[in-house]
């Protein structure tokens, strides 16, 4: 297996440095099913998936090492059947997504308030640059202070930076149990409530609002659950129905996400989870306690932005609209500088995606 | 794509071999300053750089050639560009309780210091955030957020003296890290100056921010990116109840296991912290903690939440801790008896500067199933160098405090200590771990940076540095080897009579 993978990944590095000779543009992909996330992909697709395989999985370490092509259901199923999980719980968006992939769109699921986000679980990465070299960053250890973190870098980085290899991730153990409560409250209460709540030891791992009703999962210890589920009150959702809610809130296929707008597009907004309500004509679905949230809308981008920087937050095009402007929140100058010559480090040719994360690079 | 190529250009000589900075005018330098810097903002006077000529690894030290201590970030600005011009190298200073001489000034350069910078300039609990100054101590913001039942998570043992800003730039950790995260996991976001003079918000009020995350670059980067003005912190709700469990074992090596089966069981403490026997004897003798005694090594495993949940984890804690083999299981009844635990272990450094004239701390991170491995491994080397090393491990996540024992006053023994711990992060790294878990590479641990890193991923760094400052005056020879200095190798010990802040309890 491993002889095989050397193969792959050293025809593979041929293939990198003959594309930064010729200056041909390649495009990391997985099992394509984040293609429709950042602006629009360009670039002859170089497919991770034939590096594929847990490379090594450790329960009572709480890491694994797994290949970047590998199905991410392939890997959930294996940590599950261990009691253990990816607790940012990424979302697949489609049966093909792969490890590599999840990582470099950085997105996490419901539980990213209580539990972080991706980027916070990824312990080490190993790729393969611009220049065709192979590069191990952190490891497979917790605590790590060696060097920079360079491996965190790569989560969002949507293939702009090299391909990857290897990721470690550290797992934690599923919560032993869980409960869905339900609340009629307004966008404002629900906001309101939701920070209220956050500041108390109680074990929320999960929340979502539309149409006038929130949705808020507890996980933990029997005793904790138990015990929040008598001071919060609400109405309680049997254990099938909640599970099949927060998979879909996670996959995005609740009927609420499959609405089209005419003309309008589906926002992601980034936002200080206590920023009031927008205030901004369309649809919303609220999650993270109010630091994710989702507008449906066909307000023009330009006021879009300008409300949600005002709240201290950033907006991303999601779904739909026009993905050849735009697509993430526009960098003031200094720290564009930055992430061009961070772009120029990794890759010098700027053969990888270019202008998926941004027009300048 | 012509910035590229030249840059690229540029390369070689920067990774190979440091930049010679002896060139520089002082006294231009001073006059420089002084434009940009009300009275008492600069000092140059031998006497005044005193202070600062070194960190908490006082065994380096070296005088800078001024001292800057800015009122506002309009001064650092103008210290960071006039630096910039004058092509003199800066070095940012917190409280200087790093222990691997992040701080340590540069012969050639202006000691930064972020002393002024003491202020919590918003505290939110609704939003649980805290906007702080960087010179603000980690305690204070856990302090300011206490009467909201909110806290600051991230509780290095240093945290009475220690800054938000030296946090971020050591990506700091404490006790309760294994459930709470380290300083990377508990940020939103800086605010910083980079040496060319410009100001960047990396990170944002909200949870993530567009782009490459930055954050994380920032984080731990040693002040070698840029200077830290602001950075914004998650408070965490205070848990209702903490109780800690102690467990002795009759083997080192069952102890090393019982913390994997903790973890196999689902189980993710608040704490987990190991000493071996030298080092509980070495700290009942000190603090009177009521350790037993003829224990070969002890386990302090702490739960915390409402109560209902505690009393859930603690039985489940001990089930396992009996199965693993524990000849001996107490729960502290009182908080109280729960900071007697603790005390013990808090006091692990100062303990081994009583019994030894001399010790020297290490700070490898292995994989927790190599926890025995390593024991034994630096058993043997205690007799291969004659020497004798205590053992005090966060644990949990696998973080190994070995002190090495020894006299400098004797022929021989200083050279013997160096090989000792040399050979333990060697172990570490080739066991799949790292040269260090919290205390930073400084100066301290840059060679053996070559140990873990390949040429390659060297240069990476280096060009990594360069996106931030590419005239390469932050905090230059510090975190990263230059390809020549990776073929020397040479270190120096913490001397325990040295070491400043002797009364902080030591992790
Ligand atoms: C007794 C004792 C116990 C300790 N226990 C722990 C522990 O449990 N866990 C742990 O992780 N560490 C521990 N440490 C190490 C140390 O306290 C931490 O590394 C701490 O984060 C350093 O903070 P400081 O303010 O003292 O920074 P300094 O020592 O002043 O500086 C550290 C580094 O940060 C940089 N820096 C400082 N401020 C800024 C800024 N504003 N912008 C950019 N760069 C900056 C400096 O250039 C330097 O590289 C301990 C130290 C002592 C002395």
């Amino acid at each position: 297996m491993s002889e095989n993978i050397d193969k792959i990944v050293s025809e593979w590095a041929g293939r990198i440095r003959a594309a930064a000779s010729e200056g041909v543009a390649l495009r990391p992909r997985g099992g394509g099913s984040k293609d429709f996330y950042g602006r629009a992909p360009t670039g002859e697709v170089f497919d991770t998936t034939p590096c594929r395989g847990i490379v090594s999985y450790e329960p009572s370490e709480l890491v694994v090492t797994v290949r970047a092509g590998t199905p991410l259901a392939e890997l959930e199923a294996e940590l599950a059947a261990r009691g253990q999980m990816l607790a940012f719980e990424p979302p697949h968006f489609g049966p093909g997504a792969t490890v590599g992939g999840a990582v470099a769109a950085g997105l996490s699921g419901p539980r990213r308030l209580a539990a972080g986000a991706l980027r916070d679980f990824v312990l080490g990465v190993k790729l393969l640059d611009g220049r065709g070299q192979v590069l191990r960053f952190g490891g497979q250890v917790m605590k790590n202070v060696a060097g920079y973190d360079v491996s965190r870098l790569m989560a969002g980085s949507l293939g702009t930076l090299g391909v990857l290899l290897e990721v470690s991730l550290k797992v934690l153990p599923r919560p032993v149990e869980e409960a869905t409560l339900r609340f009629q409250l307004s966008e404002a209460e629900a906001i309101a409530r939701l920070n209220d709540w956050g500041g108390q030891p109680l074990p929320i791992s999960a929340s979502a609002w539309a149409d006038g009703v929130l949705t808020l999962r507890l996980s933990g210890a029997a005793a904790a659950v138990r015990s929040a589920r008598e001071t919060l009150g609400g109405e309680g959702v049997g254990e099938a129905d909640a599970q099949t809610f927060w998979h879909a809130v996670r996959e995005q296929t609740l009927p609420w996400f499959g609405v089209d707008v005419a003309g309008g597009a589906l926002w992601r907004l980034s936002l200080p989870t206590s920023a009031a309500p927008l205030k901004l004509a369309g649809e919303q679905f609220i999650e993270w306690g109010g630091g994710q949230r989702w507008l449906r809308s066909g307000v023009p981008a330009a006021q879009i932005r300008e409300r949600v920087a005002q709240l201290g937050g950033h907006a991303s095009l999601f779904r739909g609209g026009a993905r050849d402007g735009a697509v993430f929140h526009p960098l003031p100058a200094p720290l564009m500088t930055i992430q061009r010559r961070l772009k120029a480090a990794f890759d010098p040719s700027g053969i990888f995606s270019p202008g998926r994360l941004h027009q300048e690079f | 794509m012509l910035d590229i190529q030249t840059r690229q250009d540029d390369e070689p000589t920067a990774f190979e071999q440091e930049a010679d900075f002896s060139g520089i005018d002082k006294v231009r330098l001073i006059e420089a300053l002084a434009r940009v810097l009300p009275v008492g903002a600069l000092m140059y006077d031998p006497e005044d750089l005193r202070p600062y000529e070194c960190d908490g690894l006082a065994a380096y030290r070296r005088m800078p050639l001024a001292v800057a201590l800015p009122y506002d970030e309009a001064q650092v600005v103008a210290v960071l560009r006039t630096c910039h011009e004058l092509g003199v190298p800066v070095v940012a200073r917190g409280a200087g309780t790093g222990l691997s001489g992040g701080a340590l000034p540069h012969e050639c350069g202006v000691l930064l210091s972020l002393a002024r910078f003491n202020r919590i300039v918003h505290l939110d609990p609704h939003s649980r955030t805290a906007v702080v100054q960087p010179g603000v101590r980690n305690l204070a913001i856990s302090e300011a957020a206490a009467p909201h039942g909110l806290y600051y998570a991230p509780d290095p043992s240093s945290q009475i003296a220690c800054t938000i800003g030296g946090n971020v730039a050591e990506n700091a950790g404490g006790v309760h890290c294994l459930k709470y995260g380290l300083t990377v996991h508990n940020l939103l976001r800086v605010r910083a100056v980079t040496i060319e003079g410009e100001i960047v918000e990396i990170g944002s009020h909200a949870l993530d921010a567009p782009g490459y995350d930055l954050l994380a670059l920032m984080t731990g980067s040693e002040g070698m990116l840029a200077v830290v003005t602001e950075v914004t912190v998650r408070l965490t709700p205070r848990p209702r109840l903490a109780q800690c469990v102690l467990a002795a074992f009759d083997d080192v090596i069952k102890a090393g296991e019982a913390v994997a089966e903790i973890i196999a069981a689902g189980i993710i403490p608040a704490g987990l912290e190991m000493m071996d026997q030298p080092a509980t004897a070495a700290v009942e003798e000190f603090v009177h903690a009521g350790y037993p005694l003829d224990a070969k090594a002890i386990l302090l495993c702490e739960s915390d939440g409402t109560p209902e949940e505690v009393a859930e984890e603690i039985g489940r804690m001990c089930a396992v801790l009996e199965n693993a083999g524990a000849t001996e299981v107490r729960v502290s009844g009182s908080e109280a008896e729960r900071m007697k635990f603790w005390a013990g272990r808090k006091a692990a450094f100062p303990a081994a500067g009583r019994i030894s004239p001399d010790y020297y701390c290490m700070d490898g991170t292995i994989p927790r199933k190599r926890l025995g491995e390593m024991l034994e491994a630096i058993q043997a080397m205690e007799g291969k160098y004659g020497l004798r090393c205590i053992n005090v491990f966060h644990a949990g996540d696998g973080n190994l405090h070995p002190l090495i024992l020894f006299d400098a006053g004797r022929e021989g023994e200083f050279e013997r200590a160096e090989h000792f711990g040399a050979e333990i992060l060697e172990l570490s790294v080739a066991l799949g771990g790292t040269i260090t878990g919290e205390h930073g590479v400084g100066i301290e641990k840059i060679n053996q940076m070559c140990s873990q890193f390949a040429t390659a991923e060297i240069r990476q760094f280096f060009r990594v540095k360069a996106a931030f400052d590419p005239a390469g005056l932050l905090n230059p020879g510090k975190a990263i080897p230059t390809l020549n200095r990776c073929a020397e190798y040479g270190r120096m010990p913490v001397r325990a009579g040295h070491v400043p802040y002797p009364d902080i309890p030591r992790f």
